[in-house]
């Protein structure tokens, strides 16, 4: 079975377009699901104050914080819902959350 | 023989009544026969009145409720004559076969009036006899099939060692003790 | 032609089982089904089967662990009755809706309380809105070869549905009985192998199962089980007529016995249907025009063929083995009455429950029913539309 293209199962979707008792095949399907659209609060990096101490990345309950060579880069605000914790515990004060997208 | 034989069992639960019922189905089939052997099911424990059924035709056998007009009854515990009425809806052309060292006329009046045949065997002292213990089923099945005439004598003893053989494969000891816990039944069922 | 042998109906379907030899059976003993793992453990302990067996430590568990195994690819199954069932209850609709194609068989069981271990149909007919495909039988003939044709229908690609097979508790369960085998290499070669296209377990196409569907989808994944539940009926007669082919014994959506020219029919689920044909032949030796419709698929519920197989009836008797305390009738006589009307057959119908907890079932009920539908018609009798037979009552 070819992976599902989930972009084309919508909320508008005929019932004979939905998958066999709603299952999604390939891997990484979430991926296309851009939940950043969900955000009313975002978080912003200020890198100057980064000590790169990683605190942050395990607590995203969206993985948006993305790690390349044990550092980490800006969010991925595809997938970030604005939830704020990775502001909270930030002990540096390098994140801060600012109003709207 | 009628169509269809109809037979239904008194025991005790442990005593072997659903299994005596299951085998004779089963030496049945052997025969040839379309067969019924089945228990009535409820919470029984050791000791407790239980029922168990057959049906052998030589037609297919369609019908799966109890049997309440018998052919045949048979009483694997004489004590059952007190609480059970055994003889209920027994068909008068048809017999009772009952195990008890009493001679006849002393379990007649236990009946309720029951004017069919009466036949006795004492499957205690036969199955201690041959076998060194008390196993009534062996005696009773042999009574069942000499009175009720499912089958010819010869043609069950047949059957009944080929079963012992595959069946005690690993005792061959107790096959002869059956084998004649058998013959002296069909000796003396009266 | 077959193997002439004689067995019990748990015993028979655990042979079948042995034939087909699935993957994986996870099962908890109750009474009166707990012959059927007991059995299949025996085989496999004896090395003529492998499948592997799972004593899991409850019903719950049991069918999670056969929606588990199904989701990973595997052919599964369990047994179970009555309260085990019960406690089943949820992962049954997760079985459904997530288009596995599992297997069930169920030894019917009255449902507590008051407990108690004998047969009626409360359990399945619980679970009739579950999703599942139900295929009930008369003997332990018919509970066997349901049993082999139960993967060729919840496996078909237009049904991907979870089959429940139902057998009679201790009345065909638990009562020795001739009936014919089919050879090991015939079964083979009718089930087939189970090459599932999309499994959890398939490492170079991963998938996702059971995800949560808000609003906007839970409706649409239920119609697309409803139109698969259609699909089961065309695949039922398929497979029922190869099957027939394979061993001289074809099976439809139900046994039409005598019923072509009757005035008076009887439709019933199960093993009260033999009884039946024997009250039926007794009256037919008297010139009375009597038949009987025997249900034996339920779900996919083949309405519009019930309909014209009744179509000529001057009165119907719907036989429940079950209450659904409606006040009106049970559920085998709300679905055909419904079919009745919608397909405009107008017929004098009587709804009866009988048979509940094991209680017997005669041929004598069956002509005390035939005798009231005469009654009803031909003397305009009023009778209880909705009444019980075989109760006790002052």
């Amino acid at each position: 079975m070819a992976a599902t293209d989930i972009s084309k199962i919508t909320e508008k979707s005929p019932w004979q377009d939905i998958t066999e008792g709603n299952q999604i095949y390939g891997s990484g399907t979430s991926k296309a699901f851009i939940t950043g659209e969900w955000r009313t609060n975002t978080p912003v990096f200020h890198p100057d104050k980064c000590t790169q101490c990683l605190l942050c990345t395990p607590v995203c309950p969206d993985s948006s914080i993305p790690v390349k060579d044990c550092k980490r880069q800006d969010f991925d605000y595809d997938h970030c819902k604005g939830c704020g914790i990775c502001a909270k515990v930030c002990p540096f004060g390098a994140i801060t959350m600012k109003e709207g997208q | 023989m009628k169509d269809t034989v109809e037979i239904r069992w008194h025991g005790r639960g442990g005593q072997g009544a659903k299994t005596a019922a299951l085998l004779l189905a089963d030496v049945c089939f052997k025969h040839g026969k379309n067969v019924q052997g089945f228990p009535e099911y409820g919470p029984e424990r050791m000791g407790a009145p239980i029922t168990a059924y057959n049906r052998i035709s030589d037609n297919e056998l369609r019908v799966h409720s109890n049997i309440y007009d018998p052919d045949y009854v048979v009483v694997v515990d004489e004590t059952l004559l007190e609480t059970i009425d055994v003889t209920a809806g027994l068909s008068e052309s048809g017999a009772i076969i009952i195990n008890t060292p009493r001679p006849k006329e002393e379990i007649i009046p236990h009946l309720k009036g029951y004017k069919g045949a009466v036949y006795t065997i004492d499957a205690r002292r036969i199955s201690e006899e041959t076998l060194g213990k008390y196993f009534p089923n062996s005696p009773m099945l042999a009574a069942t099939v000499a009175v009720s005439n499912v089958m010819e004598k010869e043609e069950f003893l047949k059957q009944m060692e080929d079963s012992y053989r595959h069946k005690f494969s690993k005792k061959p000891e107790v096959i002869e003790g059956n084998m004649q816990a058998l013959r002296m039944t069909f000796e003396e069922v009266q | 032609m077959g193997i002439r042998e004689r067995l019990s109906g748990n015993e028979a379907v655990a042979y079948a089982i042995k034939q087909v030899n699935p993957d994986v059976m996870p099962a908890f003993p109750i009474t009166p089904s707990t012959e059927i793992p007991q059995i299949v453990a025996s085989y496999i302990a004896n090395g003529e089967m492998d499948t592997e067996f799972i004593p899991v430590e409850s019903e719950h568990s049991a069918m999670s662990a056969t929606i588990g195994a199904s989701a990973a690819g595997a052919r599964a199954l369990t047994a179970t009755s009555s309260c085990g069932m019960a406690l089943m209850w949820e992962l049954l609709y997760v079985a459904a809706s997530n288009r596995l194609p599992l297997a069930l068989t169920l030894v019917n069981r009255a449902l507590s309380g008051p407990i108690n271990i004998n047969c009626d149909h409360s359990d399945s007919m619980g679970a009739r809105d579950s999703g599942w495909i139900q295929v009930y039988a008369e003997n332990n003939q018919e509970v066997y070869d349901n049993f082999i044709q139960a993967y060729r229908i919840s496996e078909h690609k237009d049904v991907h549905l979870p089959i429940m097979i139902c057998q009679d508790g201790f009345i065909t369960s638990h009562a020795l009985a001739n009936i014919e085998l089919l050879e090991d290499d015939k079964v083979k070669q009718f089930v087939g192998e189970y090459t599932p296209e999309n499994f959890l377990l398939n490492s170079k196409e991963p998938m996702s199962l059971g995800p949560y569907a808000v609003s906007n989808y839970y409706m649409e994944t239920k119609k697309a089980q409803t139109e698969a539940m259609k699909n089961a009926k065309k695949v039922i007669l398929d497979v029922g007529k190869e099957f027939g082919e394979m061993s001289g014994r074809t099976y439809g959506f139900f046994e039409e016995y005598r019923l072509e020219d009757a005035d008076y029919a009887v439709v019933i689920i199960g093993s009260a249907a033999g009884t039946t044909k024997d009250a039926i032949d007794q009256l037919r030796s008297q010139g009375k025009k009597v038949g009987l419709l025997k249900l034996r698929v339920f779900r996919p519920f083949p309405d519009k063929e019930i309909a014209d197989a009744l179509r000529n009836c001057k009165a119907i008797g719907i036989m429940d083995r079950s209450e659904s305390f409606s006040g009106q009738a049970g559920p085998l006589t709300a679905e055909v009455t419904a079919a009745l009307y919608r397909y405009k057959v107008d017929s004098n119908i009587v709804s009866y429950i009988y048979g509940l907890g094991g209680r017997d079932y005669r041929a004598e009920d069956a002509l005390e029913v035939f005798s009231e539908l005469e009654d009803v018609t031909v003397n305009g009798k009023e009778i209880e539309q909705f009444r019980y037979i075989g109760l006790r009552s002052r």
